[in-house]
């Protein structure tokens, strides 16, 4: 794997293949030396315009486990702040020698530019770009899922015939984007529950349904329910009328949840707005994935990480 | 290209029993011992050990056999196509015991110097013993194999095809091309 931009580029094979190495470093994870030799002597860029604590910790840990020397580098504090262009910082990055720059930005395609401008040799992992994709999240998606739906027997294995229903802000989210695509290549059957004002006009075109009743939705009894976070930082209009009108709507309430039946997994990316788009019993539930999703987050960033890094650069020439 | 048969599945039986034997014999019993395979097919010859060892030993402990996985511990993973490693699994703890790996074919030795290397990372063993169904020499690490089911001197140009029924379909060992 040359770069890892999008998950609409990644096939079942692959994303099957990426999951499998994800159960392994998993498996890392459960011992006394968490640690791999495998990236020794290899450099990865934490390359951070746009805040994040989870993803960036993530990917430290990620590199950090397979021995990979790790710089993180975030915008405030930068040369970036003095007004150095993406092209300048690419450039400097080529000079230190980085082998693998993981990038999030603020602008959708940044990561694709980055990876194919020329500018940089390296590896280019998509770390979340404006509200385009972030496929190590739908990557740990779709690993916690998997793990849920079918335990040790996971490996090999794909999500067919899962219910997902996505649930918000699906406009605005790089996070269902990226979703959407993987889900759909493994064989999982996607809803995307919200607001018609909320949802991106293209939507027809998504291998996915579309709903706007949530209480419908819920009582068809899904597989997961994935709740989106509502990004007030991205909303430049009303999207709707007040925040209790959104959660009494949208929101997974104490009512809805108790709906749900006990096997159906409650997902959210993080970070939550207890209270707003989640009630707080369903957030620290049985059936919420919220901590396994972020356990899992390095596992899958470890196997994407292995996966651009090991073997032969022939197409890097 | 030539194919020139070397081991048929009842000298693999055989070579394989005496290896059991052979264990058995070092390790003073089936006590504390660990037989770890290599993927893929030092898996199953480590399994057919195991099954041989209960069968001598009807006391063995049942969980005797696992697997080792070493492609994230290769030194060559930046000069090869991209390996999709294998579950390791190792049925108990290996601190204070004997782990005897098992591989198909011993060549340069870089397998089981990363096998040693994933060992490390797992437990500390009392002592690490290596079973090979052949070895076939042109050693790069001073790494040596204590049980051998055949040595077959062999030129680098060869190649050793390893064929195991449960992946292959048959048992058979052959050696093919180089010029003789």
């Amino acid at each position: 794997m040359r770069h890892l931009l999008s998950t609409r580029d990644l096939g079942r094979e692959q994303a099957i293949e990426l999951l499998d190495i994800a159960e392994d470093m998993a498996a890392v994870q459960q011992r006394e030396v968490r640690k791999l030799p495998t990236l020794r002597g290899r450099t990865v860029v934490n390359l951070f315009f746009e805040d994040s604590t989870r993803t960036r910790v993530s990917f430290e840990a990620a590199a950090k486990r397979l021995s990979a020397d790790v710089i993180t580098f975030s915008a405030k504090g930068s040369s970036v702040s003095k007004g150095e262009s993406l092209k300048d910082t690419a450039q400097t990055l080529q000079a230190i020698g980085a082998d693998a720059v993981v990038v999030r930005h603020q602008a959708s395609g940044a990561p694709q530019t980055l990876a194919t401008s020329g500018w940089i040799d390296a590896g280019v992992v998509n770390a979340g770009d404006g509200t385009h994709e972030h496929p190590t999240q739908a990557l740990l998606d779709a690993f916690t899922m998997r793990r849920r739906l079918h335990g040790d027997a996971s490996r090999g294995r794909g999500l067919d015939g899962a219910r997902v229903v996505i649930v918000g802000d699906v406009l605005h989210s790089r996070v269902a984007r990226s979703n959407v695509w993987l889900l759909d290549a493994l064989g999982a059957e996607v809803t995307l529950v919200a607001p018609p004002t909320l949802l991106p006009v293209d939507v027809s075109a998504w291998p996915a349904q579309v709903g706007y009743d949530l209480d419908a939705a819920i009582d068809a009894g899904p597989d997961a329910v994935m709740m989106l976070r509502v990004q007030a930082e991205r909303m430049h209009a009303a999207f709707f009328p007040n925040s209790r009108e959104y959660s009494r709507t949208w929101g997974l309430d104490d009512a809805r949840f108790a709906r749900l039946p006990r096997t159906t997994m409650v997902m959210h990316p993080g970070p939550m707005n207890r209270g707003f788009e989640i009630a707080a019993s369903a957030a620290d539930s049985a059936q919420s994935t919220v901590l396994e999703q972020v356990a899992n987050g390095v596992s899958v960033r470890m196997a994407a990480l292995y996966l651009l890094l090991s073997g032969e650069r022939e197409e890097a020439a | 290209m030539a194919v020139r048969p070397v081991l048929q599945q009842a000298d693999i039986e055989r070579a394989l029993t005496r290896i059991a034997h052979e264990i058995l014999e070092s390790n003073r019993g089936a006590d504390d011992l660990v037989i770890l395979g290599i993927p893929t097919r030092g898996v199953i010859l480590a399994a057919r050990i195991a099954e041989i060892i209960r069968r001598i030993e009807p006391n063995a402990p049942a969980a005797l056999a696992g697997s080792l996985d070493v492609t994230m511990y290769r030194d060559d993973l930046s000069h090869t196509r991209t390996r999709t490693p294998a579950p390791t699994d190792v049925p108990v703890g290996i601190d204070d015991r004997t782990v005897v790996l098992v591989d198909d074919v011993l060549y340069s030795g870089r397998t089981i110097r990363a096998a040693l290397d994933a060992l490390a990372d797992i437990g500390r063993p009392r002592a690490v013993r290596l079973a090979v169904l052949v070895d076939r020499g042109h050693r790069e690490f001073p790494i040596r194999a204590d049980f051998v089911g055949k040595n077959l001197p062999s030129a680098a140009s060869e190649r050793i095809n390893v064929h195991l029924r449960e992946v292959d379909g048959e048992d058979g060992v052959s050696i093919e091309g180089g010029v003789r």
